[in-house]
């Protein structure tokens, strides 16, 4: 579906991705991940065709993004932070200028906006939306063309939970639709749960790629397990053979309140990986 | 064309919200209203007030409008929304241009409504409101194309108004400001209106016209193509 092959830009003289190589199947939700300044938005711009490259190719819709046509642009649904909404208009009235433009009818529009939980707000202009609700205009905007790849640039950051949550399912229903979803996110516990497969970028260059049960089980150095008892004591023991015997005697005393494998999960080997990228540059 | 249609409609469903644009519309056609009626003076003009507002309105109204929406959809990025759902720019332009040569229209008519005109004088009255209104919305769309936001947009169309409606109008009591006025369009336009023909063009009246047309659809070309409608 997507194909990155070697793409390098440059923004004046400062370059911001260093040779991105990815591949992205039909169906799945990939998760673009890194930290703030990364590049993610200028990837996902290039993907999009609103932004040049200089080197490399980008496939998409099993052609060059540089030759994307009108109609295939309809094929594609993207949100972004910048992409804003008219804000005299009620929600109703934003989302039926693009039904237009796609030519939708007016009882999928609706469907949309019940998806997203706004029927009740639909009469309201768009100036008077939370954040909460913004996005979830925007994603109703999105969605309502049935695209075939969904693009989001951080489609839950700074939302409440409910919300995120609510966000998560709907991504989760498109993906079930068959749609395939690039997002970025800086929540890592996001990620995790929703995407198939997740690259790391950092300073322009992608460092680690993967399903995020991979990444997490690759970055397992220390294998430790880890006791908490009723009496508040935290025990570590290493992840052997060694420390079965004493680890069965706890729990037969019944002194053990929670244990974990102390696996890392996403944000230590994020940490790791930044981290070491930045010392590495210095 | 349906593209064309629904930025048309988008526009117009926006304008009794946009309390801005709609005062620009509204304002000298109603001033023309009122003063035709209410005041006469002995040895003035035929028509003074018409002729007086109607120019102020083709160097403001079209001017703000157009500069206004574009710079409002570029600094709210809903124009980047529309572009990705395959809007071409120039059907976005000639939506907006439409829909604002409509509404202008619409005042002119009723300036001419309320003026005593006869039906020829009507229809020549419109005509000259037509163009000016074609070359402000072109100047509009350079200036909504080249500013990033709404503040810049107004703080560069505000002189151009200033220059384009009050220099034709003080022209009219000053002979020095009269030779300056005179390579605006809206200058041009005030002595065509004024002596109710086009014999003007056969001198050099069409020519200033012209020159004025061209420098704004270069303008218009240069910012397009240096911003685009980014
Ligand atoms: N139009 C531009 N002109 C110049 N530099 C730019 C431009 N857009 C982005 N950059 C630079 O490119 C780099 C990457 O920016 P980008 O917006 O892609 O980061 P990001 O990963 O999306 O960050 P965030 O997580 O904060 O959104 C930044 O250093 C930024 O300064
Ligand atoms: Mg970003």
């Amino acid at each position: 579906m997507i194909e990155v092959n070697n793409v390098h830009k440059k923004f004046n003289q400062k370059v911001v991705l260093k040779g991105i190589h990815l591949k992205i199947s039909k169906g799945e939700i990939f998760g673009l991940l890194g930290p703030s300044g990364a590049g993610k938005t200028t990837l996902i711009k290039i993907l999009t065709g609103q932004l040049e490259f200089e080197e490399g190719s980008v496939k998409i819709l099993n052609k060059s993004v540089k030759e994307l046509t009108g109609e295939d642009r309809k094929k594609l649904g993207i949100m972004m932070e910048q992409f804003g909404l008219y804000d005299r208009f009620s929600c109703m009235d934003n989302l039926k200028i693009f039904a237009e433009i796609y030519r939708i009818p007016y009882n999928k529009v609706k469907e949309s906006l019940s998806m997203v939980g706004l029927e009740a707000a639909a009469k309201i202009p768009a100036c008077k939306l939370s954040k909460g609700m913004r996005s979830r205009l925007q994603l109703a905007r999105v969605f309502m063309h049935t695209p075939q790849i969904i693009f989001l640039d951080e489609p839950t950051s700074g939302l409440d939970p409910a919300t995120s949550r609510a966000i998560h399912q709907m991504i989760i229903a498109k993906k079930e639709e068959g749609c395939t979803i690039f997002l970025t996110t800086h929540d890592m516990e996001e990620a995790t749960k929703l995407c198939d497969h997740v690259a790391l970028l950092n300073e322009g260059k992608i460092v680690e790629y993967g399903s995020p049960q991979e990444i997490c089980t690759k970055y397992n150095h220390q294998k430790r397990i880890r006791l908490r008892l009723y009496d508040g004591r935290n025990l570590d023991f290493a992840h052997a053979k060694d420390s079965a015997s004493e680890i069965y005697s706890l729990l037969l005393k019944e002194q053990v309140e929670t244990i974990h494998s102390s696996e890392p999960n996403l944000e230590t080997v994020f940490l790791e990986l930044t981290g070491r990228c930045l010392q590495d540059n210095e | 064309m349906r593209n064309i249609c629904i930025i048309f409609k988008k526009q117009l469903k926006d304008t009794l919200k946009n309390k801005t644009i709609l005062i620009q519309f509204i304002l000298f056609p109603l001033m023309t209203v009122v003063m035709e009626n209410s005041i006469q003076l002995e040895g003035m003009a035929e028509h003074f007030f018409a002729k007086l507002f109607s120019i102020m309105y083709i160097g403001m109204a079209p001017l703000a409008a157009v500069s206004s929406i574009i710079s409002e959809e570029k600094e709210k990025n809903t124009l980047r929304v529309l572009i990705m759902a395959n809007v071409k720019p120039w059907q976005y332009l000639m939506g907006i241009g439409l829909y604002v040569w409509s509404i202008c229209m619409l005042g002119a008519g009723v300036i001419g409504l309320a003026t005593a005109f006869n039906h020829e004088q009507f229809i020549f009255f419109m005509s000259v409101m037509g163009l000016g209104f074609m070359i402000s919305i072109l100047a509009g769309a350079a200036v909504g194309i080249l500013a990033h936001n709404q503040m810049m947009a107004t703080s560069v169309v505000m002189p151009m108004m200033m220059v384009l409606s009050f220099l034709p109008m003080i022209s009219m009591f000053n002979e020095k400001v009269e030779k300056v006025a005179k390579i605006t369009y809206t200058g041009q336009l005030r002595e065509i209106l004024y002596n109710m023909s086009w014999d003007l063009i056969l001198n050099n009246s069409i020519v200033v016209i012209g020159i004025n047309a061209i420098c704004f659809l270069a303008l218009f070309t240069i910012a397009y193509r240096k911003n685009g409608l980014e």
